[in-house]
């Protein structure tokens, strides 16, 4: 059984492409698409790992980070943000606020698969 | 002592004192007068304070009253020696304001009031009066002193006779050097030095009666003291009372009495010479006061009973057959009473030519263009017509009064009537808060009171006011008798006037002044005043020279600029070898300095500046006009001056407005490009993920051909948000062409209705209308408008959460404007985003629900501008309801047509 991913955002087709990349490459994903009940949807699911948009609707992808990493249960649960304004105080923001890692949308599949095993400790 | 030789010394020294005047006045004029300007002269020309009153009085006094006499020194001595920074204050308010007399002071303090200057020239004026009556009847009584001792000579007619000569000669020698010329500063070098010349008289004089009577007479110190120990004198007890009230009175009276004022703060030509004052008045007052005890108790001792005491320094020696030492006294005598009625007469026709006659006549005689001379003249004839009337006033009291009172007690009801300038003055000097108004009430009520319960009560009981007044009050009521107000009984009359009219005087002041408002002008006076040693002034202790400079430096600097004037003035030091930055005062200097300034302010005023701190030269009333012509043309000036400023500061304003503007915009623009790259990079990242992985070869057929759908979606949405960019661009920058033609406002909502349609077109919706009111004919962009309507409708199909959606159309005509309602049955808009939904990008739910970019109707709202209408949102209709508002007909510039 591979590892479980969850992924966190709004927009569907992009989410069916992440998760159609991963499921492919033998990660077990499950997906989730607005902010207000994400953190619920973390503390039941308990996943390996989250891919996380920063602009959902109802909460900011920045503020459930935030309050992720203040949980002892999910303070070290490995986290890559995504993004689509493309700044770089995206990638501050998303630091400050605690991401293991940083993804500015698009994305090439590969960076994907990447992001995630790095996150995951894989090669 | 033949009486006639007595006249001719009397003519001879008169003729001195006038060449002495005259010279000075010479010298002045030609700027050459160092010594004029010397402290030593200052000091002596003080003692106009020593007046007949106290070369022939203080004997008298001493003989009836024993020591009380040192109190009318003792109270200029504690202001010279204690608070002579009062004195400095008020010299250096009076400099900065070029005050001319204390009249002058009080108007300009209290911003600038006519009505205060003519109060306080009445005062002084009424004050002054029995005080030259005085001077008028000491001169009367020591020629009578000399007449009587003639038995076959030149007899006196009369004493009022002696006193008019006295008066009209005295009235001539003032109208001669008190008026020659008119001064900017109203100081008069050739008076000022006669006058010193006398004080140096009276002091001789009367120290050498002293000298004659302590070691001639009697036999030295010792036996004076015997002597006073034998005399009444040495019974007299001292009343504390009376005493310090006495003190106070004539501590007030060195401030206030307007010759005082005339002498010590407007004759003053330098500020520093108070310093040398502050000893050496004192000193002046000590020595005129030695002898006074040993003169009374020598004459009350060797000469007949009933022997005027008054005139004991006079009699003295005439009993004894000194004529010489006689003679010398009574050129004392007359130096102390023409000094004072000299001064006096001057200072009260300042007061009233400046403050009474020359308002009048420049109101009554309004006469056509009047040159600066003719002013001129008028000043002067103004000034001439008030001298004689002061002395006529004098000597009309002194003929009323019948002229026996004690020379003392005349002094001091001038002293008490002066000093209600006091608290006014003090206030003037040292409280902000004091106001015009309680000034005003002030001066008035201390001045009534001591006209009733003094001045009037002088002219005897049943003079002026009648017997039965005194005894039962007016009309009967006891508490108002002019001598015991309020039922105070049996106290000193004059500390009884004193107390009340001072203690109304104050309490009025200052209850006035804290209940009332000052004016902007009497705030502006009253801090120049306040404040005047934080303003400007050089410190008291600098060289002389140096000094000088500094103040043509400091002026310099006022209008030309602090460092413009400092450079030029160092440039001219180094030029004349010196180190530093004050070079001497050269005539070349001055007359460099002048053209220099003149550029900036004018050459009159430039001059009249000059010569103001040189002190020299005089300005005359032609510079002064012609100052005043400058001034008007530089007010001019700064009034186009002043309005270019405006208009600065308005572009000022405008340019930090647009400013502010931009920086909006600006962070707009960044907010906007964030928002666009979002919307642009979210289709991105889905059609590169799914492309990428239609790439790869390992995708079912089924799921290719449903990526290569969502690939095409998202492309079509990239396209929409380009075209609605593109579109909103072209209506904000205002440059849309607009194409007008007329449609029917029922086909334009069919149109619209089809063409919403395909906006979820699964959800069954209910439309309401009604046709009837749809039939008009509407001219605009049809186009642009129909666009509104199919996005107002499509939102509805978009949002509207009923179970059963409704969407009904209302149309309504009023005059040329049209209103469109679109109202559905949803649940609305929540009241906090009301506001939000016309900006770009203000998508309230997620953009996969609304498949748009969120500008829709921020498109609408500027199409709705460009057409001259609006869209808004109305609240409060059971769903959402927007409001499309336009004119049936719209007329567009010619520019805006296609």
């Amino acid at each position: 059984m591979g590892k479980h991913v969850l992924l966190i955002e709004d927009e569907p087709n992009i989410s069916e492409a992440i998760r159609f990349i991963l499921t492919r490459d033998g990660f077990r994903v499950s997906c989730h698409d607005q902010g207000r009940d994400a953190l619920e949807v973390v503390r039941a699911e308990r996943p390996d790992a989250l891919i996380l948009d920063a602009m959902l609707p109802g909460r900011t992808g920045y503020d459930i980070l935030r309050d992720l990493r203040a949980e002892p249960d999910t303070a070290l649960l490995p986290v890559l943000m995504l993004t689509a304004r493309g700044q770089g105080r995206d990638r501050e923001l998303a630091e400050s606020a605690g991401a293991s890692g940083f993804m500015a949308k698009p994305f090439s599949n590969a960076e994907v698969l990447a992001s995630v095993r790095a996150l995951l400790g894989q090669a | 002592m033949p009486f006639n030789l007595l006249i001719l010394a009397c003519l001879a020294y008169v003729a001195f004192l006038f060449a002495v005047a005259f010279l000075a006045d010479r010298r002045a004029e030609a700027g050459t007068l160092p010594w004029l300007r010397s402290p030593m002269v200052y000091t002596l020309s003080l003692s106009v304070y020593c007046t007949a009153w106290t070369f022939y009085g203080a004997v008298g006094y001493a003989a009836r009253s024993g020591l009380e006499f040192l109190t009318i020194y003792l109270g200029p001595t504690l202001v010279f020696v204690g608070w002579w920074v009062i004195l400095r204050k008020l010299v250096r308010i009076a400099k900065a304001q070029r005050i001319t007399s204390i009249a002058d002071l009080i108007s300009s303090r209290y911003g600038k009031s006519s009505l205060l200057g003519v109060v306080v020239t009445a005062i002084c004026v009424t004050g002054a009066t029995p005080y030259i009556a005085l001077q008028l009847q000491s001169v009367a009584l020591s020629f009578s002193v000399f007449a009587s001792d003639t038995p076959d000579g030149w007899h006196l007619p009369d004493r009022d006779t002696t006193a008019l000569w006295v008066a009209a000669g005295l009235a001539l020698f003032t109208v001669l050097f008190g008026t020659r010329n008119l001064d900017a500063n109203e100081q008069h070098h050739g008076v000022v030095m006669a006058i010193a010349v006398e004080a140096a008289v009276k002091l001789v004089a009367l120290v050498a009666v002293g000298v004659f009577v302590v070691w001639i007479v009697a036999d030295g110190p010792a036996d004076i003291v015997t002597r006073i120990d034998n005399s009444p004198i040495a019974g007299w007890q001292m009343v504390p009372g009376r005493w310090a009230g006495l003190i106070f009175l004539s501590a007030a009276a060195i401030l206030t009495l307007p010759r005082m004022f005339q002498v010590l703060v407007v004759e003053n030509a330098d500020e520093r010479h108070l310093t040398t004052a502050s000893w050496a008045f004192p000193l002046y007052l000590a020595a005129m006061s030695l002898f006074v005890v040993p003169i009374a108790v020598v004459g009350l001792d060797i000469l007949p009973e009933g022997s005027n005491p008054d005139l004991f320094v006079l009699t003295l020696p005439l009993a004894l057959d000194q004529g010489g030492l006689a003679m010398l006294a009574f050129l004392g005598g007359f130096s102390s009473a023409t000094s004072m009625v000299i001064v006096a007469a001057i200072a009260l026709a300042t007061m009233v030519s400046n403050h009474v006659v020359m308002p009048l006549i420049l109101a009554f005689g309004e006469r056509k263009g009047k040159e600066p001379g003719d002013l001129r003249r008028v000043v002067l004839l103004a000034r001439r017509l008030s001298i004689a009337g002061v002395m006529a006033l004098g000597y009309g009291y002194y003929t009323l009064t019948g002229g026996s009172g004690a020379l003392a007690a005349t002094g001091l009801i001038a002293f008490v009537g002066v000093a209600q300038i006091l608290p006014a003055m003090l206030g003037a000097m040292f409280w902000r808060g004091a106001t015009r108004t309680g000034a005003l009430l002030g001066l008035c009520a201390g001045y009534g009171l001591w006209l009733y319960t003094l001045y009037l009560p002088s002219f005897g009981q049943g003079g002026v006011i009648p017997v039965q007044v005194f005894v039962e009050g007016p009309w009967g009521i006891g508490w108002l008798r002019p001598e015991a107000l309020f039922g105070i009984d049996g106290m000193d009359p004059l500390l009884h006037a004193m107390f009340w009219s001072l203690a109304m005087n104050t309490l009025l002041f200052g209850l006035g002044s804290l209940l009332t408002f000052p004016s902007p002008m009497e705030r502006l006076q009253g801090a120049r005043f306040v404040q005047a040693f934080d303003q400007s002034g050089p410190a008291s202790s600098w060289a002389r020279g140096q000094a000088e400079a500094e103040d043509l430096l400091v002026m310099a600097q006022r209008i030309m600029g602090e460092d413009v004037a400092l450079a030029y003035f160092q440039t001219h030091a180094r030029v004349q070898g010196k180190d530093g930055y004050l070079p001497d005062i050269t005539p070349d200097f001055m007359n460099d300095l002048e053209r220099r300034l003149s550029g900036s302010i004018g050459a009159a005023a430039a001059h009249a500046m000059i010569a103001q701190i040189a002190g020299g030269a005089a300005v005359s009333v032609e510079d002064l006009m012609a100052v005043a012509n400058e001034t008007a043309q530089m007010m001019e000036y700064s009034a186009r001056l002043e309005a270019q400023q405006d208009e600065l500061t308005r572009t000022a304003r405008q340019l930090r407005e647009a400013n502010e503007k931009l920086t909006q915009l600006s962070v707009q623009k960044d907010a906007f490009l964030s928002q666009i790259s979002h919307e642009l990079r979210t289709p991105m990242t889905s059609i590169r993920a799914f492309s990428e992985i239609m790439m790869d070869d390992d995708v079912p057929p089924d799921l290719n051909a449903r990526y290569a759908r969502i690939i095409h979606d998202e492309a079509i949405r990239l396209t929409r948000l380009l075209d609605d960019l593109l579109d909103l661009s072209v209506l904000e920058s205002g440059t849309v062409q607009l194409s007008l033609r007329s449609a029917s406002l029922h086909d334009m909502l069919d149109r619209a209705l089809h063409a919403a349609g395909s906006t979820r077109p699964e959800r069954a919706f209910t439309i309401q209308r009604d046709p009837q009111s749809e039939q008009i004919t509407v001219t605009s962009d049809i186009d642009r408008l129909t666009q509104v309507f199919i996005n107002v409708i499509s939102n509805s199909r978009k949002y509207c959460d009923a179970g059963a959606p409704v969407l009904r159309i209302a149309v309504r005509r009023k005059g040329a404007q049209i209103r469109v309602d679109f109202i559905d049955n949803g649940s609305g808009i929540a009241k906090g985003s009301q506001a939000l939904i016309f900006e770009k990008f203000a998508r309230l739910t997620d953009s996969a629900q609304a498949g748009g970019a969120g500008l829709g109707l921020a498109i609408c709202r500027e199409i709705m501008q460009n057409l001259d209408g609006d869209i808004s949102y109305v609240p409060g209709q059971g769903g959402a309801a927007f409001r499309v508002a336009f004119p049936m007909v719209l007329v567009l510039p010619e520019n805006r047509r296609t």
